[in-house]
């Protein structure tokens, strides 16, 4: 199946057989401002590493809470990020495709949780989605569905930020794409569902990886929306930037075991999906 | 001319707030910023007491962070920029003056007590403390890293009540707004805070006999780059026009 998509995927400019991208070398000014950028990312990381209570590391994490955080960090985010792939394409696809009035004002309302404090988009759910919210009061009384302090609540919260990341990503991958492709496929008697399983998603397919990385990511590290509208009670709807946060009150040195664990999570997942994903449609097929 | 003194002083002020942030204010003076770390449940009080204070020190600006107390306390250790430090209980400032981020000794401005909040109207009938642990309600309360959390589990535990919170808030306000917006039937926070929720909720008084006081207390941190400034604040919020303030919101004299 890939060999049939690779052959139709539009031509990359970039990255010639043979030719690594890495021999590229960069303005001297460029580069200065690049390692600085890498400094700014990579210092706050190390200073983790050299407060952290290495001895007693082990002990600190196995402490009560902590791996009963980590779990409910790891579940929820993936079903974040999973709602956040089966809403987010086919909004996407709208908005790149489909002419509309108002597709700016929708793009704007789509992706306004991006730049809303997320403490303020926690209580803005409440007034949708909580037991008094003008959407949520039907949910209680009709279906007896209780979000707020549920770990279905966590998944909310954390969907209502991330989504954006993916909604961007893909939208602009999808406007890129060569709409000839489709066109061809169509012709050749494809039918529309065929066409975008066939044709559109293997060629989004990095956009579509990447979205969900950056979106899995941002639910992962989601804080004020959760703590707001699913509070923070430990198995139900804790997280771990959650614990994290209390713990640095009571124990910093735990702390810092919890936020390098979660790093250390997020540096493996990022790194593998981009050598797995990523990695495989940029470089030139041999 | 003497329409611009105003402006004069306005201008002043900004000069002098400007120099105190960049830490480059060689000798400090009883006017120019002062900034407060403060606990959170001293908001409502606090905000009013800073705007008398500079009415009543014209040339002073204060500026407040308000939070947990014990996030406070982390975020001095590290070097923000405090010149004092309000605690809601006396084991965060402890905390503090043991670091070696205090000034001088503390001085107790307020005390507070418990109370128990409710959706205004009280619409599940709560009158004591046992009637929290009702299965049915929704119960929340601040988790024990916080002076309120501390607070409440002594006295559910003095009361002899055991309460399934839903949710361990990280500090009181979080309490106050998930029963004011009427997700949670009812928590436990400071007097003061139903007092400053105005008609959102309803208190629900805690007898003498199963509450607890908890104390105020300021310091000027060792950081402090107006040290003049911040003893004069604290020096205001124990004098009776202080006292007047932080009592009309709720706060018991120390």
């Amino acid at each position: 199946m890939s060999d049939a998509t690779r052959s139709i995927a539009p031509p990359r400019r970039q990255g010639r057989p043979g030719r690594p991208v890495g021999r590229e070398r960069l303005p001297v000014v460029a580069l200065v401002l690049a390692v600085i950028a890498v400094a700014f990312f990579a210092l706050p990381l190390i200073g983790l590493l050299w407060k952290a209570p290495w001895s007693n590391a082990w002990s600190l994490l196995n402490k009560a809470g902590s791996l009963t955080a980590l779990r409910l960090s790891i579940v929820c985010s993936l079903w974040a990020t999973a709602l956040s792939i089966v809403f987010g394409v086919p909004l996407a696809w709208l908005l790149a495709r489909v002419e509309f009035r108002g597709r700016g004002i929708v793009r704007a309302l789509c992706t306004l949780s991006m730049v809303l404090p997320p403490v303020v988009g926690g209580v803005a759910l409440f007034f949708a989605l909580g037991r008094r919210g003008f959407v949520g009061q039907y949910l209680d009384r009709w279906f007896d569905i209780r979000l707020p302090f549920t770990t279905a609540g966590v998944v909310v919260a954390q969907t209502f930020v991330a989504m954006p990341f993916l909604v961007l990503t893909v939208e602009a991958a999808l406007r890129q794409f060569d709409r000839r492709f489709e066109d061809a496929a169509r012709t050749l008697g494809a039918g529309r569902w065929y066409v975008f399983r066939r044709v559109t998603l293997p060629a989004i397919r990095p956009a579509l990886v990447a979205g969900a990385v950056l979106a899995w990511a941002r639910a992962l590290g989601e804080f004020g929306a959760t703590i707001t509208f699913a509070g923070n009670f430990p198995g139900t709807t804790q997280t771990m930037p959650l614990a994290v946060y209390l713990a640095l009150e009571s124990d910093p040195a735990q702390a810092i075991v919890l936020a390098l664990v979660m790093i250390a999570m997020s540096f493996a997942v990022l790194i593998a999906l981009r050598d797995r994903w990523l990695g495989a449609v940029t470089t030139p097929a041999s | 001319m003497r329409s611009t003194r105003p402006v004069l002083v306005t201008f002043l002020a900004v000069i002098a707030l400007a120099a105190t942030a960049c830490g480059s204010d060689s000798k400090s003076k009883a006017s120019g910023s002062v900034t407060v770390f403060a606990a959170s449940s001293l908001t409502e009080a606090f905000t009013e007491m800073g705007a008398s204070f500079e009415k009543a020190n014209p040339g002073a600006k204060v500026t407040f962070s308000f939070g947990g107390s014990g996030d406070l306390v982390t975020q001095i250790g590290q070097g923000a920029p405090a010149d004092v430090f309000a605690s809601a209980d006396d084991s965060n400032m402890t905390k503090l003056v043991d670091a070696g981020n205090a000034l001088g000794t503390p001085t107790v401005v307020a005390k507070n007590s418990m109370e128990i909040i409710t959706e205004a109207g009280n619409p599940k009938g709560i009158a004591t403390l046992a009637d929290l642990a009702k299965p049915d309600l929704i119960v929340v309360l601040c988790a024990t890293t916080a002076p309120c959390g501390k607070l409440a589990a002594s006295v559910l535990k003095t009361a002899g009540v055991t309460v399934a919170p839903k949710s361990l808030e990280d500090k009181v306000k979080g309490v106050v707004t998930k029963v004011t917006t009427g997700e949670a039937d009812a928590g436990i926070v400071f007097v003061t805070d139903v007092k400053s929720a105005g008609s959102k909720a309803t208190g629900v008084e805690i007898p003498a006999t199963q509450n607890r006081v908890t104390n105020y207390p300021l310091v000027v941190t060792k950081q402090a780059t107006n040290t003049t400034g911040a003893a004069a604040f604290i020096a205001y919020a124990a004098s009776p026009d202080g006292q007047t303030i932080l009592a009309k919101y709720g706060f018991l004299a120390p």
